[in-house]
C-alpha cells in the first residue's frame, strides 16, 4: 500500500506542479479565481475530512483491541462523513456551473458580480465587482487565464473527489466484513490499509484547501 | 500489520492538533504577511500533514523499509518540483507567452 501511495504522491504532486507555475505566471487571474469559492464550504469540507480521518483511525484502533461493534461504528462514521464531504463537493461545483465558471464557452468572470443570485450579500457583491473590474484593467486576458485555474480546480478536486469515491466502496466492503466480524486484533490488515488510503486522501486536501481556497485572500 | 497500538489520547490530540491548524491556517490566510502568506500557509499544510503520516498513518511505529519509502516518496517529489520550477524560473523567455489564446472567449 505505502509502494501506491508513493505513486499516488508523485501523480497530485505533478498537478500540484502544474498549478503553482501557472499560478506564478497568472497570479491576477488565479486570485480572482480562488476569491470565488465558498471558503464556509471549503473550511466545513476540511473539517469534515478530517474528522473522518479520526473515525478511520478510531476504526483501526478499535480493530486492532478487538472491539468488533467500534469497528462497523467507526466505519459507517466515516463512510457518513466521506459522503457529506462529497455531498458539499457537489453544492460547490453547482454553484459554479450557475455563476458562469465553468472553462468553456459560457466562461465569464464578470457574470456573477452583475447577475447576482438571490441569496448574495449586496455590499459583497459591489466589493466583489470592483476587484473583478481592477483584475480585467490589470490582465485584459484574465477570461482566458481564469479559466486556467478552474480547469485546474475542477481537475485536481474532481480527481481528489474521484480518490473519496474509490474509498467509499472500499470503506462499504470494509462494513460488510466487519458486520461478519472478520476483523480482529489477529486479522485487521484490510482495515489498517484502506485507512492508509483515507488518510492520504485526507493529506492531498490538506494541500488543496489552502492553496485553492486561501492563495489570495488578504487583499 | 503494526503491532504497536496508537491510544485513543494521541488520536484524539492529533486531530485536535489537525483542527488547530486548520483555523490559523485560514485566520492567517486574511492577514497580509506580504509574500509570506503562501509559506505561511503551506508550512502548516505540511504540518499537518506530517502528523497525519507520522501517528494517523503510524509512519512512527512502523518498520524501517516503511519509513525509508515514505522518505523516498518525498525525495522524489522534490526532485521533481525543484527541477522543474527551476527549470522554468531560469528560462530567458516569459511563460506568459505562451499563454493559451485558443481558450480565449468572452
Amino acid at each position: 500500500m505505502w509502494i501506491f501511495l508513493v505513486t499516488e504522491v508523485l501523480f497530485f504532486g505533478g498537478l500540484f506542479l502544474t498549478y503553482t507555475i501557472n499560478r506564478s505566471a497568472f497570479s491576477t487571474a488565479f486570485g480572482i479565481g480562488s476569491n470565488t469559492l465558498d471558503i464556509t464550504l471549503g473550511a466545513g469540507n476540511t473539517v469534515v475530512l478530517i474528522m473522518s480521518s479520526l473515525t478511520m483511525a478510531m476504526s483501526v484502533w478499535s480493530a486492532q483491541v478487538g472491539k468488533k461493534k467500534l469497528v462497523s461504528i467507526f466505519l459507517i462514521a466515516t463512510l457518513g462523513l466521506g459522503t457529506v464531504f462529497l455531498g458539499v463537493k457537489a453544492i460547490e461545483y453547482k454553484q459554479k456551473f450557475d455563476h458562469h465558471l465553468i472553462p468553456g464557452h459560457g466562461f465569464d468572470m464578470k457574470y456573477h458580480p452583475t447577475h447576482p443570485m438571490p441569496g448574495d450579500d449586496p455590499k459583497e457583491l459591489a466589493l466583489e465587482k470592483k476587484e473583478v473590474e481592477e483584475a480585467f484593467a490589470h490582465d485584459p486576458d484574465i477570461n482566458a487565464h481564469g479559466q486556467l485555474y478552474f480547469s485546474l480546480y475542477f481537475g485536481m478536486t474532481g480527481l481528489h473527489a474521484l480518490h473519496m469515491i474509490v474509498g467509499v466502496g472500499l470503506l462499504i466492503w470494509l462494513i460488510k466484513g466487519s458486520f461478519a466480524g472478520r476483523f480482529t486484533p489477529q486479522y485487521n490488515t484490510p482495515v489498517e490499509v484502506v485507512g492508509l488510503y483515507w488518510h492520504f486522501v485526507d493529506i492531498v486536501w490538506i494541500y488543496l484547501f489552502p492553496l485553492l481556497y486561501l492563495i489570495d485572500r488578504h487583499r | 500489520m503494526s503491532e504497536h497500538i496508537v491510544s485513543r489520547k494521541i488520536y484524539l490530540a492529533i486531530f485536535a492538533a489537525l483542527m488547530a491548524g486548520t483555523g490559523i491556517t485560514v485566520w492567517a490566510a486574511f492577514q497580509n504577511f506580504g509574500p509570506f502568506n503562501i509559506v505561511i500557509a503551506l508550512g502548516i499544510a505540511t504540518i499537518k500533514a506530517t502528523l497525519v503520516v507520522l501517528y494517523f498513518m503510524h509512519a512512527r511505529y512502523s518498520p524501517g523499509r516503511t519509513q525509508l519509502v515514505i522518505v523516498c516518496s518525498v525525495f522524489w517529489l522534490a526532485i521533481m518540483l525543484a527541477l522543474t520550477l527551476a527549470d522554468y524560473d531560469t528560462r530567458s523567455h516569459d511563460i506568459t507567452l505562451a499563454a493559451p489564446r485558443v481558450f480565449y472567449c468572452v
